[in-house]
């Protein structure tokens, strides 16, 4: 077991376990991407090499430099649609060279930036799962990564439902008795019995807990003397194979980078 | 002091066969000339009992249906005669370039390192096996008596033997005695040396010399009356007993293989099936010298016809992308190899002119280069093909293949000393295959490492080759997470931005309508504006105000950043803080 990255959460399951599958799962703005980052921060703090398999291209690379990754350990895969794919489809809507500038990933001019892109990173869902679990396979047998993070979040359930349980157990065997960590972040748990580990976030401020309390959500003016400076995160443990622990949760507040 | 020799018999042939090792068990002639006055220069064994003989026209020797006719390649000769000068400096450092089918060694020292002279011949001619030659290795103790023994076995008009000869010192009479007088002559000369050497041979057959025996044991004198200083010169061959020190030569650390093809090809699969010889060689000969590399540079002539625009998306029809199973996951069959494809000259590309229609078009060469770069050196021949192959697949030639080149840029080989508590790190090997597999998937500049640029721009940042090597220390960076008190929270994007149609109220938003439909309500919370622009000294310049606000999301509120683009006026929602 290793650490989390997060204290509470490695006091509620002990860590992160090595060899075998994590699944973090809940709604936005649950803490799920905060989880991410926090784990990766702490395998690279560990020294280990690490992958971000992205499913919707939606890691914000200065909240991963805020929380502490070492951005040179971090293999991201951004998975959509290759720049051929979009040249050769017609329907694509293409950017032209003029448009960008050595700023990779910058909607960069004020015409582009106010245009929506094509649809180039929302290619269907199942292109992108797809490239999502062969990504996924070709990085488990290159092996050598001490943290290996699929980011489902985004994706429709029902693709993600699409997943075969025998792909996640094929994962499962293929990472068992060697040190690297499997991490799925997803909306709904989808992988059943194949992993070891389900932990399900949830924003601890919803309207049925906040009506009365309207320190956190104030709508009143002047809306720029608020500033957001935290969201407190609740993670429940459903499941964990590894140490019979009774189910409960534990809260723990985020900071935003912002907020010193 | 023991030299060495290491002779390739019938050079051009050994060149050829080098180059194309399925025609060792065929009978091989080599051509030169211009057509139709090409004749015949060169034969092997096979080919010789056929009654094959140098000489012969082209027409003379198409008559034997079983003989394969190649014509004569200077590029596969030299590539070959590099490949001989590496294997004998892998033994020695004092090698002598005497001739293109010839390399003597000093073998001073040497025992100490690779053991007794029959091992070391042994071990060379073992050596000029892997790097694809059939060569002679002689050892003696001056170098003349080591090439005269190297070259005997393989004698004018005798058939061409591998062996291996060792002469211990004061022996060599004794070893050169039975061979010919022509062999102390080179075997291709011209104009007055061949006719000077002409002259002597007949003199020498007219006296009844022709052995090597027979001209050592005359008498000194008399044979410098009649043949002068080359006389006497010659019988100190047939001695053994001349004597001159090597010049040896510093060969450049050259690693390059080409072939040249007869047909022009058009497939990816035979363009594999060729460069998986001449990667075996390279890296046979780096493996000789002790060597890695670090780059690899393809280069292939191109057989281009006028009537091909080359501007236009052309491209050999390749293999799948990047996927070598017979099924993928979901279990479907792949996309068809491209040898399964029917025409494949004609899907060259799309606005090609068939052949057959256009007669006239004239052919003209191009080349096309790929460069690929390695993060460490590397020297596994399967991982180069195979990332050569993603890269072919990637970026197709565009025409057929009439010439390919390949070069290697030689580095000293990575040492890395493992630790039982390191942490675990990807086999640079391995991690090069799989990004290229995935960059197959996803593109080039989908994956790999982030570098965050000296900009306030919220996108600024660029790919950067993933390479997984230890940083050298330095010290760490404060930043928010730097100690795990504090968990920072994270921003998720949406990339492209969503779109939104915002309603506002007193200049705030207080309501939007968004394409994702999980993305739209009546604003609960908001926070902002905060303002924020740059790079207005340049064309793209850009001005926004950001704010985070609080939508219901089904049962829960999240939380997103919504951004108002100030140069253009449209809204849009940039992430959801999760």
């Amino acid at each position: 077991m290793v650490s989390s990255g997060i204290p509470a959460i490695d006091a509620l399951t002990g860590g992160l376990p090595r060899g075998c599958l994590t699944e973090i799962c809940g709604p936005a703005s649950s803490g799920r991407t905060t989880f991410l980052l926090a784990a990766l921060a702490a395998a690279t703090r560990r020294g280990e090499f690490c992958t971000l398999v992205d499913a919707s291209d939606a890691l914000d690379p200065h909240s991963a430099a805020s929380a502490g990754v070492a951005l040179d350990r971090l293999l991201w895969v951004r998975c959509g649609e290759s720049s051929t794919q979009k040249n050769n489809s017609p329907q694509r809507q293409r950017v032209t060279e003029k448009h960008r500038n050595q700023k990779e990933g910058c909607p960069i001019s004020r015409a582009s930036f106010a245009r929506e892109v094509g649809i180039s990173s929302r290619a269907v869902p199942e292109r992108r799962l797809e490239q999502v679990l062969r990504a996924t396979d070709l990085l488990l047998e290159s092996g050598g990564f001490g943290l290996i993070v699929l980011d489902l979040a985004d994706l429709p359930l029902q693709a993600a439902r699409r997943i075969p349980l025998t792909t996640w157990f094929r994962f499962r065997r293929t990472i068992e008795h060697t040190p690297t960590i499997l991490l799925a972040i997803e909306q709904h748990p989808i992988a059943g019995s194949c992993s070891s580990l389900l932990l399900q976030l949830g924003a601890q401020n919803n309207p049925e807990e906040t009506e009365n309390n309207d320190d956190e959500l104030q709508i009143d003016p002047p809306t720029h003397a608020h500033l957001l400076t935290e969201l407190n995160i609740n993670a429940e443990l459903i499941r964990s194979r590894l140490e019979r622990k009774p189910a409960r949760s534990v809260t723990f507040a985020t900071k935003t980078a912002w907020a010193g | 002091m023991p030299f060495a020799c290491i002779y390739v018999p019938n050079f051009p042939v050994a060149a050829v066969l080098r180059a194309e090792p399925e025609l060792q068990a065929r009978a091989v002639a080599i051509l030169e000339g211009t057509p139709p006055l090409d004749k015949i220069i060169a034969v092997n064994e096979k080919a010789a009992r056929m009654g094959i003989a140098p000489a012969m026209t082209k027409p003379q020797a198409e008559l034997c249906s079983e003989l394969a006719l190649r014509p004569r390649s200077h590029l596969q000769e030299s590539t070959a005669h590099a490949a001989l000068l590496d294997c004998a400096q892998s033994f020695s450092p004092c090698v002598e370039d005497t001739a293109c089918d010839t390399a003597l060694l000093d073998l001073a020292g040497m025992e100490s390192l690779f053991g007794s002279l029959p091992e070391i011949s042994h071990a060379i001619s073992n050596c000029a096996a892997t790097i694809g030659l059939a060569a002679n290795v002689a050892v003696a103790s001056n170098p003349d008596a080591a090439v005269l023994a190297a070259r005997g076995l393989c004698g004018a008009g005798a058939p061409a033997r591998v062996c291996v000869t060792v002469i211990s010192a004061g022996k060599e009479a004794e070893y050169l005695g039975p061979l010919p007088v022509e062999i102390l002559f080179p075997d291709r000369l011209e104009g007055e040396e061949k006719e000077e050497t002409a002259r002597l041979l007949e003199t020498l057959d007219r006296w009844g010399i022709r052995t090597l025996r027979a001209l050592a044991a005359l008498p000194e004198v008399a044979l410098s009356e009649r043949l002068g200083q080359e006389g006497l010169r010659l019988q100190k061959l047939a001695r053994g007993a001349a004597s001159r020190t090597l010049v040896p030569i510093e060969a450049p650390l050259l690693f390059e293989e080409a072939v040249e093809l007869e047909h022009p090809i058009v497939l990816l699969e035979p363009l594999a099936f060729l460069l998986n010889r001449l990667l075996e060689q390279l890296c046979a000969r780096l493996a000789s010298r002790a060597l890695a590399t670090q780059e690899l540079r393809l280069s292939l002539d191109l057989s281009n016809l006028t009537g091909i625009d080359e501007e236009s998306d052309v491209g050999i029809p390749s293999e799948s992308d990047g996927c070598e199973s017979k099924e993928n996951m979901w279990g479907q069959p792949p996309k068809p190899a491209l040898s399964e494809v029917e025409e494949p000259a004609l899907s060259l590309s799309k606005g090609a002119v068939r052949r057959s229609e256009a007669p006239l078009l004239h052919h003209r060469q191009t080349q096309f280069r790929r460069t690929l770069r390695l993060p460490q050196p590397m020297l596994d021949a399967k991982i180069f093909l195979k990332l050569l192959q993603l890269d072919l697949n990637a970026n197709p030639p565009g025409a057929p293949i009439v010439k390919i080149h390949l070069a290697a840029e030689p580095a000293r080989p990575r040492s890395a000393q493992g630790g039982l508590f390191l942490p675990p790190t990807p086999e640079p090997e391995k991690l090069e295959l799989t990004l290229a597999r995935i960059a197959a998937m996803v593109g080039e500049q989908k994956v790999g490492a982030m570098e965050l640029l000296d900009t306030h721009h919220p996108e600024g940042f660029r790919m950067q080759r993933f390479v997984a090597q230890a940083p050298p220390e330095k010290p760490p960076k404060k930043t928010a997470a730097s100690t795990e008190e504090s968990i920072v929270t994270a921003l998720r994007r949406f990339r492209p931005p969503l779109r939104a149609h915002v309603t506002l109220e007193n200049g705030q938003p207080t309501s939007l309508v968004c394409k994702k439909k999980d993305v739209q309500g009546n604003v609960l919370w908001k926070a902002g504006p905060w303002r924020f622009s740059g790079d207005w000294w340049e064309r793209e310049a850009w001005s926004r105000d950001e704010w985070d606000i609080a939508l219901q999301n089904n049962t829960v509120i999240a939380l997103y950043r919504l951004v108002h683009d100030l140069l253009g006026g449209d809204w849009f929602v940039e992430g959801t803080y999760d």
